[in-house]
């Protein structure tokens, strides 16, 4: 730096001091405290963003969030902008720029400084006419005790009963640290009856203790109050654990489930074992790929219902697939189960192997529509909107299913085939074209599985490979020929691998349902629910 | 030509052809370089940049007149992220194709596969990833970072004031060596720091986990438990990308229970919308954010043989640090063989020590003259909305790798060959 500009920081220090004395009405921005953002300490950094918000005017406003999403860059004297899409603002005057200035330096924001920057931008928009953006802030304020005055100018003015329960709990988090035991005990009363895990770690630091094992807190009656409001917010978190559970394991067996219910067809119901389901997966889901690149090629603007055009795409697609390989292969082998399964497993190379030379080896990336990202958010519960989508998708799927093998004619007709294939030509049932059809059906429906699998895991050309073994085993669990079975043992994996895995770990949780269902099989080789009846031993 | 030598030449040509589909005629002066990189299964996310990276450096190095005044000629393979096929293909490499040098491997389980047959034929093997240190071998260089190197600073990072003062940490890893071991390092260096038994969680997943939600879930109530919390991920491969995807859903953001990542670089990230992500850290000794003159020309170099390649979505093509240090290896190499004037491979290793070499990360990096590992400079980064890491924290220069780390009882003493 030279000494002309070191001249100009002085002058501008100097300045920027002379307003903020001259009161706050004054300093709107003030160009030190701007250029302070920049600043190689991130102490000085910190002072600046209080400066900035101390403001709390639209344009203090404009520079913190132009902070947080990274769009402010810095000249090497100093000169903050705000870079917008095309534009490039004074970050000072709010005045476009017309010349862009050389060795613009991005000013970058860590983790320390983004929550300082929440935390006083919260404290900005509380004061918001708009109740959304004010019930937002309300629950992004840091319960300090510096926030306490402007949480009481809050609550004066807020009429929303909602929003004036978030800050009447943000005061009391704030006054846990209170120098006045009375206001410590009140708030604590006041929190023993929050669902928020963060309470609870606030909580939890009353009953810390120093390196001598002395507790921080003094007074023994707030410990004890502590103490027994984290055991309340213990006892209500624990539902909210096993709710969280319950829905991990309702999730994976509802994944399991569409995985598993076109085998359920195939195996089940024609006795094909078809190594090549797994593909049949991976097939549907690089349908859903291929209709996403379709729309960002030609329809951008609907590029986030991609997903409703995929779903009949991977449907047919793999059906096709399906049909093929039953007119060309598998129907030239009924009866004889080793070479099918030879087959199929040969086709399944052939497949990986096409898929890759026209896709390429890599993953290809199938985005979660705008529609699809985040969760929604119940206290401790957090349900993400890809997984509720695929578990009503799944039961969706099922139940379209049943209907058509209960209430059409083709279904009646893969019944009739199933129970007796002879007795079923002879009353004029075509089962060469009902095993077609059907075999089409299974594979249809294993396309409709991967492209809901392309929501939530990897679409690779390998992506078939780790679900035909957990499809098989869902079959033979839920028993063969069984629709209402494979739900059942879908459910059931998915559940007991989701309760399992925290105690032990996914690793052994995987080996141990193995052994479960291998012991399970050996004690009832027919699965859970078995067919009666004459026929099936046929 | 008599029919005697055409018969010959066509026998060859016809053996040569039906062992070796990747291998083209073979013109006499040429340097063979073997790439043995996972092109599919789980690892193909990471290594397939790996593998351009190295054939864009060839290239580059051919475009110049080549080494010694021959051409390089790469002989490409793929093992298919299985890690007993790794040694067969470097096996066929050396034995077959007769390679000087060979450039890859990305997972540890994979280097520790291929290490008896590269020291059982002396052969020579340069790889490019961060690991877990505990190794030396004559016949290795490792041009990523050694646990000191990535691991602890970027721990102590969390540890400090500005990465959030953490004081419970969960470690989170798929179930292999890289991981098991750079815990088992940390949770030495933890407890050397005061951090109780208590406050640190340990987990594995699989290779190819696609289920992170009660994993997820597990951490949160992990982080309720008091104390500020940091997770510490050595995931590797294709499962990043659904424990990235579930970590946004649920709602997990980086002020509050901040992940570092040691495996996942700009490359990873490209299928991940990284807007909830934002604040998550990676640590490594390069990033694509860097700004420097060797950078610029890096980027700008690699993007342009992506495109004239067609390699797939090459409209968002990024470089990471194992491409960076990929490309340093090749040069390195090239710059020790030029030295040697030979390949053979004592004479190679003997050249590589002291090495230096301007990098795309900013700083000269030297060959250590002992270890076989490179002194690097550590940066931690912070995803951005773009996919990107800003750079948070760096050291002033590069530093000396300890491939055996002092936290494991019995290292004492093993830092030379």
């Amino acid at each position: 730096m030279n000494r002309c500009n070191r001249l100009a920081t002085v002058v501008a220090v100097c300045l920027g001091l002379l307003l903020t004395l001259a009161g706050p009405a004054a300093a709107a921005l003030d160009a030190a405290a701007l250029a302070k953002l920049a600043s190689e300490d991130a102490n000085e950094r910190m002072e600046a963003i209080d400066a900035i918000a101390a403001g709390g005017d639209e344009a203090a406003m404009r520079v913190l969030t132009a902070l947080q999403d990274g769009l402010l860059r810095v000249t090497p004297k100093g000169q903050v902008f705000i870079k917008q899409r095309g534009s490039l603002l004074d970050a000072l005057t709010g005045a476009a720029v017309e010349t862009e200035p050389e060795d613009l330096a991005k000013i970058s924001i860590n983790n320390r400084m983004r929550s300082q920057v929440e935390g006083v931008m919260a404290g900005l928009r509380i004061f918001s006419t708009d109740p959304k953006q004010r019930l937002e802030a309300a629950r992004a304020i840091e319960p300090e005790e510096k926030m306490l005055a402007t949480l009481d100018k809050a609550l004066a003015r807020e009429s929303v009963a909602e929003i004036r329960d978030v800050l009447e709990v943000a005061r009391a988090a704030s006054q846990l640290r209170s120098g006045d035991t009375g206001a410590r005990l009140a708030a604590i009363t006041r929190l023993a009856g929050s669902r928020d895990p963060k309470i609870k770690t606030l909580l939890l630091a009353l009953l810390e203790t120093d390196a001598q094992s002395r507790p921080l807190e003094p007074d023994a009656r707030v410990r004890e109050a502590a103490a027994d409001a984290v055991r309340a917010i213990d006892r209500r978190l624990m539902v909210y654990d096993f709710a969280q559970r319950l829905f991990a394991g309702v999730s994976l067996g509802s994944i399991l489930m569409l995985a598993a219910l076109g085998l359920a067809i195939t195996y089940g119901l024609l006795g094909v074992i078809n190594m090549a389901h797994g593909e049949m997966l991976m097939i549907g889901a690089y349908a859903a790929y291929a209709t996403q690149s379709l729309f960002r090629a030609r329809f951008p603007g609907a590029l986030d219902w991609y997903l409703v055009c995929a779903v009949p795409v991977a449907f047919l697609s793999a059906a096709a697939v399906g049909v093929v390989l039953e007119r060309t292969v598998i129907r030239w082998l009924y009866g004889r189960p080793l070479e099918t399964l030879l087959a199929t497993w040969g086709i399944s190379l052939v497949l990986i192997q096409s898929v890759r030379q026209l896709f390429g080896a890599q993953n290809v990336e199938v985005a979660n529509p705008a529609w699809m990202s985040g969760g929604i958010e119940l206290a401790a519960l957090a349900l993400p909107w890809n997984r509720i989508v695929i578990i009503g998708f799944a039961l969706a799927v099922l139940l379209l299913m049943w209907l058509m093998l209960t209430r059409t004619r083709f279904g009646l007709f893969v019944r009739g085939v199933t129970q007796n294939r002879a007795m079923a030509a002879c009353v004029g049932v075509p089962t060469a074209r009902v095993d077609m059809l059907a075999f089409g059906l299974g594979s249809g429906i294993a396309g409709l599985a991967g492209c809901a699998l392309s929501q939530i895991g990897n679409v690779g050309p390998d992506l078939g490979q780790s679900y035909i073994i957990d499809s098989f085993m869902v079959v033979v669990l839920g028993g063969v020929g069984q629709l209402a079975g494979t739900v059942y043992a879908a459910l059931g994996l998915g559940v007991a691998s989701k309760f399992l895995e925290p105690y032990i770990g996914a690793v052994p949780t995987k080996i141990l349902i193995l052994v479960l269902i291998i012991a399970f099989i050996q004690k009832r080789p027919q699965g859970l629910f078995a067919l009666r009846g004459r026929s099936v031993e046929a | 030509m008599n029919r005697k030598q055409f018969l010959g030449t066509l026998i060859g040509a016809g053996l040569s052809a039906a062992g070796l589909l990747s291998m083209p005629a073979v013109a006499a002066d040429t340097i063979k370089v073997g790439i043995l990189h996972s092109l599919s299964g789980t690892m193909a996310i990471s290594e397939t940049a790996l593998k351009n990276t190295a054939l864009m450096t060839i290239e580059e190095i051919n475009a110049k007149g080549g080494v010694l005044g021959r051409k390089l000629e790469a002989v490409v393979v793929d093992p298919a992220s299985n890690w007993p096929l790794f040694a067969e293909k470097a096996r066929q490499l050396i034995t077959q194709d007769k390679v000087s040098v060979v450039f890859g491997c990305w997972t540890s389980v994979s280097r520790k596969s291929v290490l008896p047959v590269f020291e059982e034929l002396n052969g020579l093997l340069f790889y490019p990833v961060q690991y877990e240190g505990e190794e030396l071998s004559q016949n290795v260089f490792y041009t990523g970072a050694a646990p000191n190197q990535q691991a602890i600073p970027a721990v102590e990072y969390l540890m400090s004031k500005d990465g959030g003062g953490a004081k419970r940490f969960v470690l989170l890893g798929t179930d292999y060596v890289y991981p098991r071991t750079t815990n088992k390092i940390l949770r030495a260096f933890l407890k050397s720091k005061g951090v109780a038994e208590a406050d640190i969680m340990e987990d594995y997943t699989p290779f190819g986990h696609s289920d992170y939600q009660t994993i997820i879930a597990k951490i949160k109530k992990f982080a309720g438990e008091g104390k500020k919390t940091a997770v510490i991920s050595t995931i590797n491969g294709d499962s990043n990308v659904p424990f990235y995807k579930e970590l946004g859903n649920q709602g997990l953001k980086a002020t509050d229970v901040p992940v570092v990542a040691f495996s996942v670089g700009e490359e990873e990230l490209r299928g991940v919308d990284t807007k909830p992500l934002v604040g998550h850290l990676a640590a490594w000794n390069y990033f694509m954010s860097v700004k420097n003159g060797e950078n610029t020309k890096f980027i700008k170099a690699y993007s342009e043989w992506a495109k004239k390649n067609n390699v797939p979505n090459l409209d968002t093509v990024v470089t990471n640090d194992p491409m960076e240090a990929t490309y340093v290896g090749i040069y390195m190499w090239k710059q020790a063989v030029e030295k040697a004037k030979s390949t053979d491979v004592d004479k190679v290793r003997k050249a590589m020590s002291g090495q230096t070499f301007k990098a795309p990360s900013g700083f000269v990096l030297k060959m250590d003259e002992t270890n076989h590992h490179l002194h690097k400079p550590v940066m931690i980064g912070e995803v951005q909305a773009d996919g990107q890491f800003d750079v948070v924290w760096k050291t002033k220069g590069p530093i000396r790798a300890q491939p055996w780390s002092p936290f494991i009882p019995g290292n004492e003493g093993k830092q030379k060959l």
